[in-house]
């Protein structure tokens, strides 16, 4: 008997948690805003099932119901993989270490 | 157009490239890296889309367009806002996500031939159980986030919604979705799809309503996991591994921090969750209080305190934030270490509205990192300095914790502020913190109360210095 495709997406879900586990408990504190903004970058990868949904209606009719949430889905996915992405990058930016040149 | 095979490994590939940027964040060398790796996984999950479809057609014109004006918006956002409202922002962001996973669903919903699951009113069963599980939770986030923003912003009160009922009430929405679900799995009709989005997202409201201003650590945290669930709902709908990984990697981050943040106020989650905090030790508190004398002094006292001091360290709290007091605080800062005396800063992890906030304001105000301290790193340290600068934090410091059982905040870790020789603490007036109970702090001999705005008060300090 075969098994079933959705286990082996289960078993890639339980690894990754357990993966995340580790690697967010390695997270230093001092970076958890950060850590907060690129989650919520990374999560907006759910615009790619935005643009399959959008890219479905057929050619003469593009704007059928569910290719509109579509399309208002990948807007939304974008402004946070930007917004996500960019903020992350002006915070990490901003942290420095003491200037080595003591007087 | 790609195989179905190639673009699942490119998807695997932009999985452990996201693994690869959060791990760039167990330090700040790392952590430029570690957002670039995110931004490459991203591209490449959304190029690979585009390659696997294959429609270069006017839809894909329109993909684009969307695509740019969600992007452009966002790009604004980012440059514009001021690090003080980063946990309003991180809060707008959630309910985006969200909200996101409720379309990719309903357009799921609508239309699953497009995604190979089937014809409408014939969802095939495992993808239906995923794809209402995804919608509720991105529902549930979504109106969650969109509350805690409103909280974050002012717009709405911060202090805790209460009403009799309410924990019976949620329990029983709560269960009316797990039977909406089965329902809607055994019957496919579209009206009880409708009435699941619905019902999710007033439990959404009604969850975080009860939730007061100084929790919000904890909610923005279990708000970021549950956007990380409902996005590896989705992923498990739509087959794809990058929406799997991502979503497992978001829900169990969000998770951790949420733990972090109740073990910050030595609360249990549950005990966040039901709400209600403080409450009922205010009102009977306050009544049977004396008057007890205090210490209030002046910017030129505490400038004197602290010329004569060798050690400082500086407790930063939420006031900070709204005060924006950080830069005034860095140059106060810069004069104290012009005359050799040793400054560190402490943050306690509940300090501010968000984890991690206070380290990202002393960042924008140039403070370097490995200046500022963790509770367990800076604690044993109190006894040894001089001066204590506590700047807009206040139950994080309050003795109360370790001396008196009857407090509600017993056993909370605190910073041991009154171990220092002297205490400068500066503070609007005695009201107590939004714990709602008195800081004895306030009332120690070695303790000299500022009254006066945050940013006022240091830089009539520096003045002073």
């Amino acid at each position: 008997m075969e098994i079933d495709p959705f286990i082996f997406r289960l078993s890639i879900f339980i690894l990754s948690i357990f993966i995340g586990y580790y690697v967010v408990w390695s997270v230093t504190p001092s970076l958890h805003t950060p850590l907060m903004s690129v989650t919520n970058a990374i999560s907006s990868v759910i615009i790619v099932g935005a643009i399959i949904a959008g890219l479905a209606g057929n050619s003469e009719n593009i704007f059928n119901t569910s290719s509109i949430f579509g399309f208002l889905a990948i807007s939304l996915a974008a402004i946070n993989i930007f917004g996500g992405f960019l903020v992350t990058q002006r915070m990490l930016a901003m942290y420095k270490k003491k200037k080595k040149d003591k007087k | 157009m790609i195989s179905a095979n190639l673009s699942a490994i490119f998807y695997l590939v932009s999985g452990v490239l996201f693994i690869l940027a959060l791990r760039g964040l167990s330090s700040p060398e790392t952590s430029r890296q570690g957002n670039f790796f995110g931004i490459l996984g991203m591209i490449i999950a959304i190029s690979v889309t585009f390659l696997s479809i294959g429609n270069f057609s006017n839809g894909f014109i329109l993909v684009l367009v969307f695509l740019s004006v969600g992007g452009l918006i966002g790009a604004i956002i980012a440059y514009k806002i001021p690090m003080t409202a980063m946990p309003e922002l991180v809060a707008g962001f959630h309910s985006l996500v969200g909200l996101a996973a409720v379309f990719v669903a309903i357009s799921a919903f609508l239309n699953p031939e497009a995604f190979n699951l089937g014809t409408p009113g014939n969802i095939k069963l495992g993808s239906l159980i995923e794809m209402s599980i995804g919608a509720a939770v991105g529902a549930i986030t979504f109106s969650g986030s969109i509350i805690a923003f409103l909280k974050l912003q002012g717009i709405m009160s911060g202090s805790p919604i209460t009403f009799k009922g309410q924990h019976p009430l949620n329990a029983l929405i709560l269960i009316s979705i797990i039977i909406l679900i089965y329902l809607l799995c055994s019957t496919q009709s579209s009206s009880l799809f409708w009435i699941l989005l619905a019902v999710s997202f007033l439990i959404g409201f009604l969850l975080i309503i009860p939730i007061g201003g100084a929790d919000m650590p904890v909610v923005i945290s279990m708000l970021n996991s549950y956007s990380g669930w409902a996005a590896a709902g989705i992923g498990f709908t739509l087959e794809n591994t990058a929406l799997i990984i991502t979503g497992a990697l978001v829900g169990s981050s969000g998770a951790i921090l949420s733990y972090i943040m109740c073990k910050g106020m030595n609360r249990s989650f549950f005990n966040v969750i039901l709400g209600g905090f403080g409450a009922t030790e205010q009102s009977s508190n306050n009544q049977d209080k004396e008057q007890r004398p205090v210490k209030s002094g002046n910017a030129d006292d505490a400038a004197f305190l602290m010329k004569n001091a060798s050690s400082v360290i500086i407790v930063p709290g939420y006031g900070m934030a709204v005060a924006q007091a950080q830069h005034a605080l860095r140059e106060m800062v810069d004069t104290l270490k012009k005359n050799d005396i040793k400054v560190s800063y402490a943050i306690h992890p509940v300090a501010g509205r968000m984890p991690g906030h206070m380290n990202v304001l002393l960042a924008e105000a140039n403070v370097p990192y490995d200046e500022v301290f963790e509770l367990e790193e800076i604690n044993n340290d109190f006894a040894n300095a001089d001066v204590a600068f506590v700047i807009g934090a206040n139950d994080v410091t309050n003795p109360v914790a370790k001396t008196d059982p009857q407090s509600p905040i017993y056993g909370m870790p605190v910073l041991d502020v009154e171990k220092c020789k002297s205490v400068l603490f500066v503070k609007r007036s005695l009201s107590p913190g939004y714990a709602g109970i008195d800081n004895d702090l306030f009332y120690k001999e070695n303790t000299l109360m500022l009254f006066s705005d945050a940013k006022k008060m240091t830089e009539d300090i520096t003045k002073n210095l």
